[in-house]
């Protein structure tokens, strides 16, 4: 899987509520219409500034609160092909490997607004184009790459008709 | 080489002596989803080719969020899970029947030595009974559901030890606050946090939950205490079932132990916009508040009542400020009702809300205005969270809330504590 996009930059703790808002999240569960409020308390907007492969570029913590799996899903219908952060809070990064959004652990500080990369998933590596340099990526537990190999924790159930990590 | 709590529980539950960063795929003995996160769930169960739910009797559903709902989509979220429930046979607690995490407790079904998963973030809550409960996503919600099981990497633990006596005036919302913000929102990120001690011990029930609840806003998986005569006084109020409690081994491993004395622990808030932006209340009376919020999984309980109704007693609250009261269960309301507090809550100017999240989550039930100052009794204080980005939100415990809806602006409660 490898994706080319540009990054939209944020800070430290990016919380869910950032992400999609509770006052969205209850009422629907059309992604594509959550999609469109996706960020939109931090940056106003964002959606329309995304293009389809764009990257989200967190710093640490990214992802805490609430348990809401509507955050992965809506960067996910907003075309984001990937986050990248230098960590993530728990429960954010199990969701988001169960519905098959890649999130890459790895220091975000060589990664500015609008710079334009390249992120190669099996091979590990991300290039950052703008700056001429490659970051390096924190591998995947082997569980969470089997998840996401066989494309998010239902098509597993679907597969095995429970876990199997054997 | 021994073990901490969240080793032994979730040894008790994989079949294996589970060590710390290993990942095991254990037993649960409770599922539960709220009207947030079970609808999601249900796409996901039909996805994974769902038939059943593992056991009718370990799962429950629950309306709390937006209830009753506030409008037509949420009416139909909500009609989506009570149908499913009724096809699959097990628990839904419908609107009015209060917050998950007092009715899970409250159930009796969970309890020392438990493993629960629950679509939540708060689910650390019942920790406090000694339980290993934590917060999953609608689609992990879905395999618990279908299989019983979950898969976990071990936790790392950190040892919080409190020492020392609260003071008068000072509460266990104000520990917690306190070490949120020593260890910061990510401090414990994928850790189970224990907390022990003298000032630990000395609480009551009630007063533990609140604890627990908010382990997961220092970024840990789990919040758990050790079981001891409080927690089983509570428990036999609501159950005949007996738990084996699980204790920490003297030589368990930690990642960190952390020693606090509590004694000299002033009153706390959490200013806007982070949890873990922790001060003295001194450090901010004065500031003027629009809405005070008494209630939620996290200060919703009797004890929690009752504080602030010992406080407004006799008291109007100030006329430019709405305080919003919502108990966090069915029977919480009837307890506080039986004894009075509703009435002196009301007496003061309180307006009640139904048992449930309140206006915690944003979707109603008090949604604060451009400029506006809450101050709430909840766990989340982020941008945005009540509803509004343009509001600033003040967390405390239920005795600043009521001293600070009754002179308008942010207040020390020993002010009012003799």
């Amino acid at each position: 899987m490898q994706f080319n996009g540009k990054a939209h930059k944020f800070g430290n703790d990016v919380n869910t509520d950032y992400i999609i808002s509770g006052k969205y999240k209850f009422k629907t569960l059309d992604m594509k219409e959550l999609a469109k409020h996706v960020m939109e308390d931090l940056d106003p907007g964002f959606y329309g500034k995304v293009t389809a492969g764009d990257f989200i570029i967190g710093g640490t913590n990214f992802g805490c609160g609430s348990s809401r799996e509507q955050a992965p899903l809506a960067i996910k219908y907003a075309d984001v092909s990937a986050v990248l952060a230098k960590s993530f809070a728990r429960i954010f990064y199990r969701n988001a490997i169960n519905t098959g959004l890649p999130v890459v652990e790895c220091d975000t500080g060589q990664i500015d607004q609008g710079d334009e990369l390249t992120v190669n998933l099996a091979a590990g590596i991300i290039e950052n184009k703008t700056k001429g340099a490659t970051i390096p990526v924190k591998p995947l537990p082997a569980v969470m790459i089997k998840i996401l190999n066989d494309g998010g924790l239902a098509a597993h159930f679907r597969e095995y008709g429970g876990f199997n990590f054997d | 080489m021994g073990q901490t709590i969240i080793e032994k529980i979730l040894s008790n539950h994989c079949g294996q002596s589970a060590r710390a960063n290993e990942i095991v795929v254990a037993r649960v003995d409770y599922v539960m989803g709220q009207d947030g996160t079970a609808p999601l769930a249900i796409s996901a169960f039909h996805e994974m080719n769902g038939k059943d739910v593992f056991d009718p009797s370990r799962v429950a559903f629950v309306i709390d969020h937006s209830a009753p709902s506030p409008n037509e989509g949420v009416s139909a979220l909500h009609k989506l899970m009570r149908e499913f429930t009724r096809e699959k046979g097990f628990r839904i607690y419908d609107i009015g029947e209060g917050v998950c995490h007092q009715l899970i407790p409250e159930s009796g079904e969970v309890g020392p030595g438990s493993l629960v998963i629950g679509a939540d973030s708060h689910t650390c809550t019942y920790g406090a009974l000694n339980a290993f409960s934590t917060g999953v996503g609608s689609t992990d919600l879905a395999g618990g559901l279908i299989s019983g099981r979950m898969w976990f990497k071990v936790p790392e633990t950190i040892r919080f030890v409190c020492n020392g006596t609260l003071r008068p005036g000072v509460f266990s919302k104000d520990l917690i606050l306190y070490l949120i913000g020593d260890v910061t929102a990510d401090g414990a990120t994928y850790m189970s946090a224990e907390y022990t001690g003298e000032a630990i011990s000395a609480l009551s029930q009630e007063a533990r939950f609140t604890i627990a609840n908010m382990a997961i806003e220092m970024g840990a998986k789990a919040g758990l205490m050790e079981a001891d005569e409080t927690t089983f006084d509570w428990l036999s109020r609501f159950t005949k079932r007996q738990f084996i409690p699980v204790t920490a081994d003297r030589d368990a491993v930690y990642a960190d132990v952390r020693e606090y004395d509590v004694s000299k622990l002033e009153p706390q808030v959490a200013k806007p916009h982070q949890v873990d932006n922790v001060a003295p209340v001194s450090e901010v009376a004065g500031k003027p508040i629009q809405q005070a919020v008494l209630g939620t999984c996290t200060n919703g309980r009797l004890e929690d009542l009752r504080i602030a109704a010992g406080i407004l007693a006799g008291r109007k609250i100030h006329r430019e400020v709405r305080l919003i009261v919502a108990p966090a269960s069915r029977r919480v309301f009837l307890d506080a009702m039986a004894e009075g507090v509703i009435q002196t809550l009301v007496e003061s100017g309180a307006a009640v809300v139904t048992t449930g999240c309140g206006p915690c989550v944003g979707t109603h039930n008090g949604v604060p205005s451009d400029g506006e100052t809450v101050i709430s009794t909840a766990n989340r204080n982020f941008k945005g969270r009540m509803g509004n980005s343009k509001a600033e939100i003040f967390l405390a415990s239920p005795a600043t809330v009521a001293a600070s809806a009754i002179t308008g602006e942010i207040t020390d409660p020993r002010k009012f504590i003799k």
